[in-house]
């Protein structure tokens, strides 16, 4: 069964971000990996680079699947996680402790069009 | 096929010293590439195996060995059309006269040869129900992005270049999106009904949206579940009311020939796979050829060169005057506008050409008839017979091919994937898996027209005793295969440390 | 019925109409509306016996209709010589009517034959890796100005240079066009890149890659040092589009700083037979890796420990990641690697090297020859060249060629109105060479 986290805000496409201050890590949730299967690579933009909401910023790939990695908010790239260039399994080990990028956000509102954890449990049911 | 691997690499056979060639040692030896400045001269020899000609004949044969062909057995691979390769048509195309002409020497030393080509376009032409075909394209999905490009070149000529948006139906080969996206257009997908057709109504709905950005449907039909499209006619009519073309997906033609054409559906530009309905070999993945053929009215869109017949006319002062008949090629180099370009090195793949060609002179115009109605037998029959352990999901006829998804009983946890690699264990190549999407255990099967009852009836013999297997000894299947070179293999290994040439693999000793 | 590519026997027929419920082969196709159904004969010949198949291709090969010539044309496809083991193995149905090695279980004779090819290619230019093959020259050179231009960030263009064979150049102009890129040709000097334009260019900023050619078109073999840093500088890709064969002599893409590199195969080991079907080579760098199109083998491991190959980041192609693939290729041309594969082996480290030296030579030699009897000019002075180059002529260009032809020689390859380019391989003897000479200077007698 997929793990859920509390406190987090999660994306339709199975992003979830954890806000610290005018920062935000983005990853994907539990059920996302187990979705996938056996994480064999990440693909991940660089430092200084803009995501925007909605938008695409790089990929997660197993040997017979590949999904794009959406960014559930705006703003710039400060960190890439660059464990996952050589782990990228550490994905399967524990997606919430694994984050992908850390962003710093440039319009916190966008925060509010996401779901909390019971909307998402919800939607991961559908 | 042998069944223990023979697991070496040609580098691992190299001596310092040996040698597999001999050239002429008497040449003018008064220049040398020491003449050339060192800076454009390379540091190292390249480190290329040194084997006597016995170990590389050796070498080679015993790889075969531990490969599955046509020719070894029942290969039932869906949608790739596997057929019987006949061994004529590789002793016409290995002809000497064929496999030492430049591409650029003069048409006038060359008629054989431009004959075939010509031959081979008029005759795809009328098979298609067509009114003519470049040739130029390597493979199926060359011949897409090809097709494509010619739909663009029109919607450019009639100054209508905002049609960017192409639909395709969700259950289509991942080429043909691939194709779109390659070729700069947008994607729209158009979803089926649970019979695996065209849902008429979602696609009327997106015509009524955006039917004025459309610039083509791609339709494959038969389509990946082998099931013809019954609404075909009402299909193209609605894509040509809204201004878009239809292109049809050769993929599958295989099951119409002798029975229906694709001109006659209302498509406008298609793709044939020559290493599918025209019996060439697949080469363990190519050389493919994928020519393309177009309506009347768009023949200018196809891309150069092409190979046209022509006829001249000579006045030569003693004889009068004279005609001459012949071929010639097309550079298209000359000064009127050339919408499309060229998508090759030269004029495309001749060599499978020439098989081609003469697999159809072989069949010629009636046992050509017979092709797709066998194919079509032998897919009904396996249907028929193996539907009491494989769930069948549609019902009706199919064409040249059936889809399963898994086994009915699916309580014993064998997946299509245990059943594929058993099946190798009995000595047969694996169906298609897991395509169409549209099912989670797709298990594809593809017989050709060349496979016998016999072929057949053992196949479905084996399949049912997988079934069998799969309820009484379970682990069995999910551990196959068994009896072949090798077992199971690691992808997610190969995929996380990628080891792509030798060289790496001696680095991470 | 009863023809010999169809099994099926009367009585066959009739039990498996039985199974399927049909009443004949037509009923299947009851689904077919009726105005899409096919019912006179296709306007096809008869079909043929084998015996007059046979007859029917002699005929068409006879001297009157295709006509041998000894080969001085090059531009692009070369008529070298391979070790007649090439096509005999070649001919191994368990090679020739396999299929995409899906099934690696089944397929390890061409997955290991793959992996020795992606480890010869990555050898001679000097990359990390290979995928399996492509179509062609051409369309590999276009995949590689695509990926340029879907790696970049910010670009506006593709820049190509004017020393490309134009026919390659087409090809990726044609692909640009409707992918969506524009492509800006640098011009050539004296049959060379012309470098301050090239600077322009780049000072211009934007560009995603630039695509040279080595040998150039011309045969010319250019240098390109300094070149792959100021590409780098505005984080572009650089191209070198190769030919494999002369790498057994000539600096590597990887020595010039290439991020890929691309190439036609045909000159190792593939017969000309009209120009393909040949094969494409595609190599780049370890960093470029999961921007590569095309099929790649990976070694692995199987379940009972032995050394395996497979399809492996197959995560890239279309039929995991549909119109979001690096590009559309499903097939490789894996026979032709094959040829490849077969024909390096055979010849190997110092084969390779003298089938350079003794082209090299041979072209030497023509081109003196030609300049000595005083109806030749160089078209490019003192530019130096590999097995082919070009030279300007002194008279009716197209009435020497056709003198030639009847002679039996293809001459070369016309490049512009008294231009003509010829190559020569290790198949041109030395006497094949002064008859050529000889019979241009009886023409002009």
């Amino acid at each position: 069964m997929a793990k859920f986290e509390e406190g987090l805000r999660y994306s339709e496409s199975h992003e979830y971000i954890r806000v610290k201050g005018e920062f935000g890590y983005i990853g994907i949730s539990d059920y996302a990996q187990h979705a996938l299967g056996n994480v064999v690579y990440v693909d991940m933009p660089d430092v200084d680079d803009e995501v925007t909401a909605g938008e695409e910023f790089g990929a997660v790939e197993s040997v017979k699947a590949a999904s794009d990695l959406i960014s559930p908010v705006s703003g710039t790239v400060v960190e890439v996680n660059e464990a996952l260039e050589d782990q990228p399994e550490l994905l399967n080990e524990d997606a919430f402790a694994n984050w992908i990028i850390k962003v710093q956000l440039s319009d916190p509102s966008e925060l509010d069009n996401l779901m909390d954890v019971e909307a998402y449990k919800a939607h991961c049911e559908e | 096929m042998n069944r223990t691997l023979y697991g070496n690499l040609i580098f691992e056979l190299s001596k310092k010293g040996r040698k597999g060639y001999s050239l002429p040692q008497d040449y003018d030896r008064t220049h040398t590439t020491a003449e050339l400045p060192e800076t454009l001269r390379r540091k190292e020899a390249a480190r290329l195996p040194e084997c006597d000609e016995l170990t590389v004949v050796r070498h080679y044969t015993n790889l075969s060995h531990n490969n599955f062909g046509v020719n070894d057995g029942f290969y039932p691979l869906g949608s790739c059309t596997m057929k019987y390769n006949p061994v004529i048509n590789e002793e016409i195309a290995g002809m000497k006269a064929f496999a030492g002409l430049h591409p650029l020497q003069p048409a006038v030393t060359c008629q054989g040869a431009l004959e075939v080509y010509y031959n081979l376009q008029e005759s795809l032409a009328e098979l298609a129900g067509l009114s003519e075909f470049t040739l130029n394209p390597c493979a199926g999905a060359h011949g897409e992005l090809t097709g494509l490009m010619v739909i663009r070149a029109y919607h450019e000529s009639r100054k209508d270049a905002a049609r960017t948006k192409v639909l395709i139906p969700d259950s289509a080969h991942g080429t043909n999106p691939a194709s779109a996206a390659v070729c700069g257009l947008e994607v729209v997908e158009v979803k089926s009904l649970a019979d695996g057709t065209v849902d008429v109504e979602h696609l009327r709905q997106l015509l009524d949206e955006m039917g004025s950005d459309v610039a083509a449907m791609m339709m494959t039909n038969p389509n990946t579940l082998g099931i013809f499209e019954p609404h075909v006619l009402e299909i193209t009519e609605m894509v040509h009311k809204a201004g878009g073309l239809m292109y049809y997906d050769g993929a599958n033609l295989n099951a119409l020939l002798g029975e229906c054409r694709p001109g006659d559906m209302g498509f406008d530009v298609m793709h044939i796979n020559l290493h599918k309905t025209f019996s060439t070999p697949h080469g363990g993945g190519g050389p493919g050829s994928g020519p393309v053929g177009v309506r009347k009215g768009l023949e200018q869109f196809l891309p150069t060169p092409r190979v046209k017949k022509v006829i001249v006319n000579y006045d030569i002062p003693e004889d009068g005057p004279t005609e001459w008949e012949g071929f010639i090629i097309d550079w298209g180099q000359g000064d009127q506008e050339k919408p499309l370009g060229s998508v090759g090195n030269f004029f495309g793949n001749f060599g499978v050409m020439l098989k081609a060609y003469a697999y159809i002179l072989s069949l010629g115009s009636e046992n050509i008839k017979q092709v797709g109605p066998l194919a079509t037998l032998n897919a009904n029959y396996i249907k028929e017979r193996l539907r009491d352990d494989y769930l069948l999901p549609i019902k009706g006829l199919c064409k040249h091919e059936v889809v399963f998804d898994g086994l009915v009983d699916k309580s014993t946890g064998v997946t299509t994937m245990d059943v594929a690699k058993r099946l190798l264990d009995y000595g047969y190549h694996a169906p298609t898996i897991y395509f169409p999407l549209l099912f989670h255990e797709s298990l594809m099967i593809e017989p050709t027209e060349n496979e016998s009852k016999e072929t057949i009836d053992a196949f479905i013999d084996v399949m049912h005793k997988i079934a069998e297997e799969a309820k009484t000894d379970p682990e069995l299947v999910k551990t196959a295969p068994h009896n072949t070179p090798i077992g199971r293999v690691d992808d997610v290994l190969a995929a996380k440390q990628p080891v792509l040439t030798y060289w790496k693999s001696l680095e991470n000793e | 019925m009863n023809y010999k590519y169809f099994p099926h026997t009367e009585e066959d027929l009739q039990e498996m109409l039985k199974a399927t419920g049909s009443k004949s082969v037509h009923d299947l196709f009851a689904d077919i509306p009726e105005a899409a159904r096919f019912k006179r004969d296709y306007e096809l010949p008869e079909a043929l016996s084998e015996t007059d198949l046979r007859l029917f291709f002699e005929q068409l090969t006879a001297p009157g209709n295709t006509q041998q010539l000894v080969c001085f044309a090059g531009a692009g496809c070369y008529d070298h010589y391979a070790p007649s083991v090439v096509q005999n193995l070649i001919q191994r149905s368990e090679f020739l009517t396999s299929y995409t090695p899906y099934q690696a279980e089944i397929s390890q004779g061409t997955l290991h034959y793959i992996f020795e090819y992606q480890s010869m290619i990555a050898e001679l230019t000097g990359m990390d890796i290979a995928n399996a093959s492509m179509y062609d020259g051409a369309t590999a050179t276009a995949e590689a100005a695509m990926m340029a231009w879907g790696n970049a960030k910010k670009a506006n263009c593709v820049l190509v240079s004017e020393t490309v064979d134009p026919k390659v150049r087409r090809v990726v102009e044609t692909y640009a066009h409707f992918h969506g890129f524009p492509i800006k040709l640098v011009p050539a000097e004296n049959g060379v890149l012309n470098r301050s334009a090239l600077n322009k260019e780049l000072a211009e900023g934007g560009v995603a890659g630039l695509i040279v050619q080595q040998p150039n078109y011309f045969g010319i073999v250019e240098d390109y040092t300094g070149i792959a840093d100021s590409i780098h500088e505005q984080k572009g890709i650089f191209v070198v589009n190769a030919n494999p064969s002369d790498l057994a002599i000539l600096k590597t893409p990887a020595e010039w700083g290439a991020d890929v590199a691309v190439g036609e195969g045909q000159s190792l080991g593939i017969p000309m037979t009209f120009g393909g079907p040949g094969v494409g080579y595609m190599a780049c760098t370890e960093k470029l890796m999961r921007k590569l199109p095309g099929r790649i083998v990976g070694q692995t491991l199987d379940n009972r420990g032995q050394r395996a190959f497979v399809l492996t980041l197959q995560a890239r192609e279309q039929h995991i990641r549909r119109q979001k693939a690096t590009s559309n290729i499903c097939s490789n041309q894996s026979l032709m690697a094959l040829y490849v594969t077969i024909y390096l082996s055979l010849m190997g480290k110092e084969g390779l090297r003298e089938v350079a030296e003794m082209s090299y030579a041979g072209a030497h030699s023509l081109r003196d020859k030609l300049i000595a009897t005083g109806l030749f000019k160089d078209t490019f002075p003192g530019q130096p060249f590999f097995n082919e180059f070009c030279v300007d002529y002194d008279g009716d260009l197209d009435a020497l060629l056709d003198e030639c032809v009847v002679n039996g020689y293809l001459a070369g390859v016309k490049v512009g109105e008294k231009t003509l380019m010829l190559a020569v391989t290790e198949r041109r003897s030395p006497e094949e060479i002064e008859e050529l000479v000889d019979i241009i200077q009886q023409f002009k007698a």
